[in-house]
């Protein structure tokens, strides 16, 4: 039973190993979970999960898989106390439902037949007009529709029973496909450092003390070099306005993660495709041009170039000269792309629009193809399949 | 298998801990296996070492890993450099190399005669593959000492605690050997309990009032940093010091929205900024 729901888990994708499962055998052998499935719950989590990006996915698996099974576990823990259901039956009842119930021979008289089908009732039952289960007739059970019914084990239950912890799906935030803060940014962006040696001489230089030691006669001659840091050089290009409107928030997040995490990071903005000038202050946009012929010379071929924007405008804009919505273009858009891209042989674009959209939007692909493929989502994972990339091409 | 402690982790007098969270520790501490915790900063990670240390009665070793920390550190670190130094003094400590080995906190921990709780601080701060050269130490909690030839073992599996800011993704193979547990935000009644743990004595009207305040704080959308739990009883701490009246608590709903002594709860200039423009906004609202 344990084995299919770790198959189960493996089947959603969660990256869960034959050793996570052995330690939660050991676990259970331990009798750190007693008999309730709250517990089993916390402690599957606890030994199998390691990422809290996957907590969701893991409630929904445990949701899914243990709907139904619950009964195992209320069959371990004994009858259910007269005085829930009493309650239970008050709440979910309307007042002439309860009228009905006098009819039938009162309350007491329900609680009486149910008592006695819970006895008679062996296994997990569904359907049918007589036994507790779920979407019968019977006046027992969850999901029916007898006036009379009571409802056992549904999710608004007011015995605050286990299955509500994860019914409520509370780390759906945290699923790495959805959410994009600053942190999570940084964390993929750190993936793109390298460290160089640089500033105040602080770490021992073994090698070089060996050699002037050596030198010395073997008196001891210690040399520090600096400590490593980070000296990775990154372009910033961001698309502003117009259809990035919707996106200015992500935008915003990446470029301030970016600013504490890079130690030299530039960044021009543009709309919607890049033509030959571009500007740092977007309320000086038309007084403050950097022509971009100086951008492409100023950078070195070491800097990464990043591109950030949702690629989503006509054709002619990338293709045409004269195409931009702003100005008299002399040259293509995708004649300005290529330029950068020959200056800046480690290039990718980011795109905040969901990649599901893209092949919605003609000009989309059209920018897909200028930049072979290296198109990918403003999401946690696109960040980190871009920022692999653009480390490969490093090597 | 040394003996393991009988003892039940279940929070202490000044430490609220929630079911999950005690289900982590006392399956770590019965299999005696790492737990890594994760968490929003100010959800007292740290502080959970040192309570189940006091809880279970152990000493504390705490290990703070800073971006420089190589993971040798906390096993042995053999000073080449001195002895080098003495041998040139003619020093007679020099003879036995026993003398430059400097034990670090593990070793510390794996000799100590008594089970102990070992917190290993931080972990994402150092090197990426800090947590790769600690596996098997952690695995089979024993090492070799090359410059001495000796073993160390293991007397009494410690407890080990682990805590983790997200700056650095851990290596799967690390993983694998822990237990996890991701410390969410306390909800309103867990805030409750904590407050109440930390200021047994406060005003019930004052706890509301603040909590209150407090997680409408919380809920401005677009706030560059949250406050957290440790936040809010700095606040409360200042409030009882100051002896706030209930009433400029409360008065932020009528009028000013920037609740008293809020330097305590928002730490960022944009935020305190966005702020004062909501309550004025608000203030003109409620005017006009």
């Amino acid at each position: 039973m344990l084995v299919d729901f770790f198959y189960k888990l493996r089947s959603a994708q969660l990256p869960v190993s034959l050793t996570e499962y052995l330690m939660l055998l050991e676990a259970m052998q331990a009798r750190i979970a007693t008999v309730s499935v709250d517990d089993f719950y916390y402690l599957s989590r606890t030994a199998l999960i390691k990422d809290e990006r996957h907590y969701d996915r893991f409630d929904q698996v445990f949701g899914a898989y243990y709907k139904g099974m619950e009964e195992l576990f209320d069959e371990v823990v004994g009858e259910i106390p007269e005085e829930w259901l009493r309650r239970q039956a008050e709440l979910m009842l309307t007042e002439e439902e309860k009228k009905q119930i006098e009819a039938m021979g009162g309350f007491e008289k329900l609680m009486e037949t149910l008592k006695e089908r819970l006895e008679e009732q062996k296994g997990r039952h569904q359907g049918g007009n007589k036994w507790i289960g779920t979407a019968g007739k019977s006046p027992f059970g969850a999901y029916g529709y007898n006036p009379e019914g009571v409802r056992i084990g549904q999710e608004e239950s007011r015995n605050r029973r286990a299955v509500k912890v994860w019914d409520k799906r509370e780390y759906r935030n945290l699923d790495d496909t959805l959410e994009l803060g600053t942190r999570n940014i940084k964390v993929a962006l750190r993936k793109l450092r390298k460290f160089a040696r640089e500033g105040a001489a602080e770490e021992l230089d073994l090698d070089d003390t060996i050699k002037s030691t050596a030198r010395n006669g073997g008196m001891l001659d210690i040399r520090m070099v600096p400590e490593r840091h980070n000296a990775i050089k990154v372009l910033l290009l961001l698309d502003i306005g117009g259809s990035m409107d919707d996106h200015i928030r992500a935008c915003e997040e990446l470029f301030s993660a970016a600013r504490t995490e890079f130690k030299h990071l530039e960044y021009f903005y543009f709309h919607n495709c890049i033509y030959e000038s571009l500007w740092k202050d977007n309320r000086r946009r038309h007084t403050e041009k950097h022509s971009t012929y100086d951008v492409l010379r100023k950078y070195g071929q070491d800097y990464k170039c990043v591109f950030v924007g949702d690629g989503s405008m006509s054709p002619y804009e990338i293709a045409y000269p004269g195409g931009s919505v702003e100005h008299w273009n002399e040259e293509a858009g995708a004649v300005w792309i290529g330029r950068f891209l020959e200056q800046f042989p480690h290039s990718i674009w980011l795109n905040p629009k969901p990649r599901e959209h893209w092949k919605y939007t003609q000009s989309i692909g059209m920018l897909e193809e200028i930049m072979r493929e290296r198109m990918f989502p403003l999401t946690l994972r696109g960040l980190d399949q871009g920022m692999r990339e653009l480390k490969r091409r490093n090597a | 298998m040394p003996p393991m402690s009988d003892t039940r982790f279940s929070g202490t007098d000044n430490y609220v801990a929630t079911e999950e969270l005690m289900m982590a520790v006392n399956a770590s501490v019965t299999l005696g296996r790492p737990l890594l915790i994760k968490g929003e900063p100010g959800t007292g990670k740290t502080m959970l070492a040192e309570e189940v240390a006091r809880s279970l009665g152990r000493p504390l070793i705490q290990w703070h890993v800073k971006s420089t920390t190589k993971a040798q550190q906390g096993l042995y670190e053999y000073d080449a450099v001195s002895r080098l130094r003495d041998s040139q003094l003619g020093d007679n400590r020099v003879t036995a190399i026993g003398n430059y080995i400097v034990k670090g906190k593990l070793w510390e921990a794996f000799e100590s005669d008594e089970q102990s709780v070992v917190l290993i601080d931080e972990i994402d701060k150092a090197d990426i593959e800090f947590p790769n050269d600690l596996l098997l130490e952690l695995d089979r909690m024993e090492f070799h000492v090359y410059e001495t030839k000796e073993i160390i073992k293991t007397k009494h599996r410690p407890i080990i605690i682990i805590t983790s800011n997200n700056e650095k993704e851990l290596p799967d193979a690390f993983l694998r050997r822990c237990f996890f547990h991701y410390i969410r935000f306390p909800d309103k009644e867990t805030m409750e309990r904590i407050v109440d743990v930390h200021f047994p004595n406060l005003k019930p009207e004052l706890l509301r009032e603040a909590l209150e305040s407090f997680f409408e704080v919380r809920d401005v959308p677009g706030l560059k940093k949250k406050p957290s739990t440790s936040e809010l009883l700095d606040w409360i701490k200042l409030l009882v010091a100051e002896d706030i009246p209930l009433e400029s608590l409360r008065e932020q709903d009528s009028g000013k929205a920037i609740p008293p002594l809020y330097g305590a709860l928002l730490k960022n200039e944009q935020d305190v900024h966005m702020f004062e423009r909501l309550a004025f906004l608000h203030r003109r609202n409620n005017a006009g």
